[in-house]
């Protein structure tokens, strides 16, 4: 039996320098190195802590250019079985929805023979940081979703049933969820681990499954990449500073009236 | 032609979370005459918030009441936002960024086919009356408007404190309509076993005065004197995430792009540089002092006081003056 896990994982740009296309409005990805999105990271190593208790298999998926194939296998050196690479140019300049459609389409192919027990997403992708894309292949996939995942309390595999604690604004909300789901994970929820011996070795000559827009999956090609995306760049600008006061060398007008000024100032607003 | 626009009312235990209403204020600003201002309160025993939502100017409360809303959940939510829209057709949804509205929005765009935009920090309308949508993009170095005149409805989530809280009306004029929904507390597949409330939260977002420590700061003791003088003023401490990395406070005062948005009527920065990501999250203080030795710190560019030294020299002398002052 054991569970059958499904971890999606996004290459994000490893720097904030980044560049962009003043025409596009889009990334330009040359030049700047690439990372597994740190929070797939851990979101892996939770699902492969789950294949050390309960046996199973850990699938790896990844969108993206064929450069991504490095990164599953680096996902393989962690403990992933399987990986597959979403690659095709008709993917490109997806955005959330188009991305998330891409996604859940590819995971149902995979779900054909064995169905997966724990879908498992980063809480968001550094990169832009809008947390969408787990829900939105909840939605699509009609699976129970919980975000913000930050422990795996216990499983059940008779009652098909998990405990699992989110972290909010306000505190730890502690749910049982049945699976089949989705879940986002937080960095708590597991550590990164050092790759054992092994798996370095059998990464080494790891072949990712790649999968492209006509094969094997069927696509609706208007839902792809670009063209299956709403939402478009309207523009691109660098923000306005806002404008600066006054500015004061302590060395030259002292210690004493340095603080004079603070003090004047907070009374002038009302806060002393 | 008049629009819809709506605001998906985030409330727990009954009460409503201020970023509901700061985005009904500025949906009111955007609003013609015409259009519709509609407030969207899901939950358990909510009367008082959608009355509320009416002294915010929403000019129709579309109430969803039952116990399995009692607190929130994907599922339950996502299907009561769907089938509102789908039966009234607004153009805009907007929520908060928060956790919540998060989860909520994504769901909730993707069930409909529509676009989202994630953590704006400016809405504005095009001439046709589309939504236009500017957010920080790749680490808060430039902006980026959004716009997708083709979908609807154009949803945007906005992250508290972004937009101020509005004044009530007067007179409230709008109406409040009673809707229902089939679901059975039995078809829900997740359930709260507990909730774990934090000791002591920080509500950084909505503290008047903010004391924040960067990499300046020497050691994590000495954040000591931060809180010290945070108390003595009545305010919260916030971080750069720097100092946050460093071990010295807790995640949950990170001020920035990835932490939070803030926007207090006073901000003292202490050793703190004011990179894009940081200032992106408290630029919109009303007053802004900072303190940092360097003369060339990103901080000076946006502090209204500059004061160009070291922090162990100033901090010190400022409680000091400022606790006899209390005293006398
Ligand atoms: C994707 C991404 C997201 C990020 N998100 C955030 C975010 O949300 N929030 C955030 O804050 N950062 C964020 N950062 C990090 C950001 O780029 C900066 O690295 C960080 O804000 C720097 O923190 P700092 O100013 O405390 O440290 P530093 O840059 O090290 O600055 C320390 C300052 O203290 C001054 N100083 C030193 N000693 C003294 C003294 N004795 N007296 C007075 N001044 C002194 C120095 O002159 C210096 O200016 C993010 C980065 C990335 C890549
Ligand atoms: N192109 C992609 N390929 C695989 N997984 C992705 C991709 N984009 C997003 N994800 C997953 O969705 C999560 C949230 O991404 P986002 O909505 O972009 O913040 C990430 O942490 C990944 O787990």
């Amino acid at each position: 039996m054991g569970l059958e896990c499904l971890v999606c994982i996004k290459m994000v740009p490893d720097t904030t320098n980044i560049r962009i296309n003043p025409e596009t409005g889009t990334l330009i990805r040359e030049g700047v190195p690439s990372i597994i999105n740190p929070y797939d990271l851990h979101a892996l190593e939770a699902a492969i802590a789950l294949k050390k208790e309960y046996g199973g298999r850990v699938t790896v998926v990844s969108m993206g250019p064929p450069g991504a194939k490095t990164l599953l296998q680096e996902a393989v050196e962690q403990g992933a079985d399987r990986t597959v690479l979403l690659s095709d140019r008709k993917f490109a300049g997806a955005d959330t929805l188009a991305t998330s459609y891409t996604l859940a389409r590819a995971i149902e192919y995979l779900a054909r023979e064995t169905p997966f027990d724990f879908l498992f997403f980063g809480k968001q992708a550094i990169d832009g940081d809008t947390a969408q894309v787990g829900p939105g292949v909840a939605t699509r996939l009609h699976l129970p979703l919980v975000t913000y995942v930050q422990q795996i309390r216990s499983v059940s595999l008779e009652s098909k049933t998990c405990v699992l604690e989110r972290k909010l604004e306000e505190g730890i909300e502690v749910v049982e969820a049945r699976f089949p789901l989705v879940l986002t994970c937080e960095k708590e929820i597991a550590r990164e681990s050092f790759a054992p011996l092994v798996n370095l070795i059998r990464a080494k000559t790891h072949e990712p499954l790649v999968f492209s827009a006509s094969e094997p999956v069927a696509y609706e090609p208007g839902k792809l990449g670009l063209k299956g995306s709403p939402t478009r760049v309207h523009k691109v600008f660098t923000p306005e500073l806002r404008q600066s006061g006054e500015k004061y060398k302590v060395e030259e007008i002292g210690v004493e009236k340095a603080v004079d000024l603070i003090v004047e100032k907070l009374r002038e607003l009302g806060i002393l | 032609m008049s629009k819809k626009i709506w605001v998906i009312v985030e409330s727990k235990e009954g009460k409503a979370h201020p970023v509901s209403w700061e985005l009904l204020g500025k949906a009111r600003e955007l609003a013609g005459p015409e259009d519709e201002l509609g407030a969207v309160v899901v939950g358990y025993k909510i009367d008082s918030v959608a009355q509320e939502a009416l002294e915010y100017g929403a000019t129709r409360v579309y109430v969803l009441d039952a116990p399995v809303f009692a607190y929130y959940r994907n599922l339950p939510f996502r299907e009561a936002i769907v089938q509102l829209a789908k039966k009234y057709t607004p153009d805009i949804i907007l929520l908060g960024a928060t956790t919540l509205g998060r989860d909520l929005g994504s769901a909730v765009a993707t069930s409909l086919e529509t676009g989202l935009t994630a953590d704006a920090t400016e809405l504005a309308l095009d001439e046709k009356g589309h939504l236009l949508a500017t957010r920080p993009a790749f680490g808060g170095n430039i902006m980026a408007t959004i716009s997708w005149p083709e979908h609807k409805p154009q949803m945007s989530t906005v992250r508290p404190r972004v937009f101020p809280l509005p004044q009530k009306v007067a007179t409230p004029q709008g109406e409040v309509i009673q809707e229902n929904i089939e679901l059975k507390e039995e078809d829900i597949p997740v359930k709260r076993l507990e909730f774990i409330p934090k000791e002591k939260g920080v509500n950084l977002e909505y503290a008047e005065v903010i004391v924040a420590g960067g990499k300046g700061i020497a050691e994590k003791k000495d954040f000591e004197l931060l809180f010290e003088l945070a108390k003595l003023l009545g305010g919260e401490v916030g971080a750069s995430r720097a100092a946050v990395d460093a071990g010295f406070i807790g995640y949950e005062h990170q001020i920035g792009q990835t932490g939070k948005t803030v926007r207090p009527k006073v901000y003292l920065g202490f050793g703190i540089s004011g990179a894009v990501q940081h200032r992106v999250g408290m630029q919109e203080s009303d007053y802004i002092i900072a303190v940092n030795q360097d003369p060339l710190a990103q901080i000076f560019s946006i502090a209204d006081l500059g004061l160009v030294g070291d922090l162990y020299q100033i901090l010190p002398s400022l409680l000091k003056r400022i606790k006899e002052l209390k005293e006398s």
